[in-house]
């Protein structure tokens, strides 16, 4: 008889073995109903189903897909797509280009993107300015549930509360420093154009 | 139409928008009674997934009222009450032909690598979600089914995703008999699958977070014993200790690219961008599963890579499987699930937000403030 302070891990069974079936299904509703592996929808991984509602051996394909942007993965534009919000701008040409240059297998592919999003997000907050629904960084960020909703008591002792820390930092640091930029750039012109 | 738009990160506002259109003969338009916010919706709010564009609605667990009908539309008729899976997908494919629904090849020309989803950046294919008083639906006699009389609707909107999500995550587990089971994350997608690994016959559940309100109700729902990490020097230690030493059978990954519990990883990764993600509880699974042992993700993770620990897992002889859920493949057999009351989305939904109130309900969810577990979103026209 082996040694029972020697943990299971170094012999050939588990010491303690698992509840019996009448046990747990008096505990566990539906306890077992999909112990059969037939029963898992996804068992096995790749079926070939009866039906999916499809009529077609390849779809109608929807107009509009010239010109829209791709995976070179790809062989064609597919013939369904979203059409949410086409490319634009500044911020168009960086993700058309990350689209024609790199394959989803290249990092620059994603990176690139990612900066076509900045530059997205900060062109949008620009012409906000100059609309009559400019970006509110209060209103847009939810921050008021900070005080309804118990930011301070919801955090106490958790770890998260860290990091969380630094999202004001993120979220208000570029337009502060946007803001001192545009003081400082205005300052510079006012000395300028007075001489 | 209202509808939620993204700002950039961390900012989202609701506008007027222009209803959607039917853009091909299979499309229908719905009108969306009741949706969700997902902890992947997250990962867009904070700026982590590529080409999420300015304007863009998310949004991909909703359920509605079909409004309008392309002229291909056999199987919906306007006025049926339908709930809409997240995949887009057309049904024909090679893929969708093997049942790969979540990795259609006709739907997504921005990427090869996932399939079409509503509201999920155009690197899913650039389709508004369904965080809007209406949504467009491609492929409407595919993806969308009538809810069952029978069914609450909240039930409804979380088989959409995140219940059947939480359910596809312990399949892919391939739990057998007596297993111990380890499924990190308590929130929704973990409590699903925690309730789900005891129908697939596992002898032990432990549940890993570090939200107290969380694991209360991986303890009550799902029945489960739980471990809060932050009472752990090291959460793979005593995930050992309390496996005498084996480490779990199987692991089910249902945190994603925003887990914490490494605040390097976090902040590297979800702040500063330097990497995909925090990738802290896939490196903690294949370090707690056993030997020989199965870790099933379905934490969602963006196509910018990871620092994942490949080499344990290969040295463990691990077997990890992995995908976005082939939603409407799980719903026959999750619908007798929930009807007999094994399984129960609804008990874990602790927020209503109306539509216009929904830069709150992201911060709230984003935050984790208020015990706030899943929140539901009420658009007005509903």
């Amino acid at each position: 008889m082996t040694d029972p302070a020697i943990p299971s891990a170094y012999v050939r069974d588990k010491r303690t073995p698992p509840p019996s079936r009448e046990e747990l299904r008096a505990r566990i509703p539906g306890w077992g109903v999909d112990l059969d592996p037939a029963d898992r929808p996804s068992y096995p991984k790749e079926q070939y189903p009866a039906q999916t509602g499809a009529h077609w051996d390849f779809p109608d394909r929807q107009s509009g897909a010239e010109g829209r942007e791709r995976s070179v993965e790809h062989a064609f534009v597919t013939p369904v797509f979203g059409t949410a919000q086409p490319l634009h701008g500044l911020s168009g040409a960086i993700r058309r280009f990350a689209y024609e240059r790199y394959s989803e297998a290249r990092n620059g592919h994603w990176l690139i993107l990612i900066a076509g999003d900045r530059v997205d997000a900060w062109g949008a907050h620009l012409r906000s300015f100059a609309s009559l629904h400019p970006d509110n960084p209060v209103t847009e960020t939810g921050v008021r549930t900070e005080v309804t909703h118990g930011g301070l008591t919801s955090r106490k002792g958790r770890s998260d509360a860290r990091h969380q820390l630094l999202d004001p930092l993120l979220v208000a640091g570029p337009w502060v420093a946007g803001a001192g930029a545009a003081v400082l750039g205005t300052r510079r012109l006012v000395r300028a154009l007075r001489g | 139409m209202r509808a939620m738009t993204y700002r950039g990160p961390y900012k989202l506002r609701v506008e007027e928008k222009d209803r959607p259109r039917i853009e091909h003969p299979n499309d229908a338009i719905v009108r969306v009674t009741l949706a969700a916010i997902c902890g992947s919706d997250l990962h867009l709010y904070h700026g982590l997934m590529p080409d999420t564009r300015i304007g863009h609605t998310f949004g991909h667990e909703f359920i509605g009222v079909v409004e309008e009908v392309g002229s291909s539309v056999e199987n919906l008729v306007v006025g049926d009450r339908v709930m809409v899976p997240f995949n887009i997908y057309c049904g024909s494919c090679f893929f969708c032909a093997r049942g790969l629904f979540s990795n259609c090849h006709n739907v997504n020309p921005n990427a090869t690598a996932v399939g079409g989803i509503y509201g999920y950046s155009h690197t899913t294919g650039g389709y508004d979600g369904g965080q809007a008083e209406f949504v467009r639906v491609p492929f409407a006699d595919v993806g969308p089914v009538r809810i069952p009389d029978w069914m609450h609707d909240e039930d409804a909107v979380l088989l959409t995703d995140a219940a059947a999500t939480g359910y596809f995550g312990a399949q892919l587990g391939e739990i057998a008999e007596g297993d111990t089971v380890v499924v990190l994350g308590a929130g929704p997608v973990g409590l699903i699958a925690a309730q789900s690994s005891w129908l697939m016959g596992a002898g032990r559940v432990i549940v890993v977070d570090h939200l107290t309100e969380r694991l209360e109700k991986a303890a009550t729902m799902a029945h489960a014993e739980t471990l809060n990490y932050d009472e752990h020097d090291d959460i793979v230690v005593e995930l050992k200790k309390q496996t005498d030493y084996i480490g779990a059978d199987v692991v089910i990954e249902a945190v994603g690219a925003e887990a914490d519990g490494s605040f390097l990883q976090h902040v590297t990764g979800t702040k500063l961008k330097l990497q995909g993600g925090s990738p802290i509880a896939l490196n903690w699974a294949i370090d707690a599963v056993r030997k020989g042992g199965n870790v099933g993700v379905v934490g969602a993770y963006g196509p910018i890579p990871n620092a994942v620990k490949f080499g344990d897992a290969l040295n463990k002889g691990l077997t990890l499987r992995m995908n976005q859920t082939p939603v409407k493949r799980q719903w026959p057999r999750m619908f007798e699930h929930v009807r007999n009351g094994h399984l129960t989305p609804r008990d874990m939904v602790t927020h209503r937000f109306p539509l216009e109130d929904i830069s709150e309900a992201y911060h709230v969810f984003s935050a984790k403030l208020d015990g706030c577990i899943k929140p539901l979103i009420v658009p007005s026209a509903s």
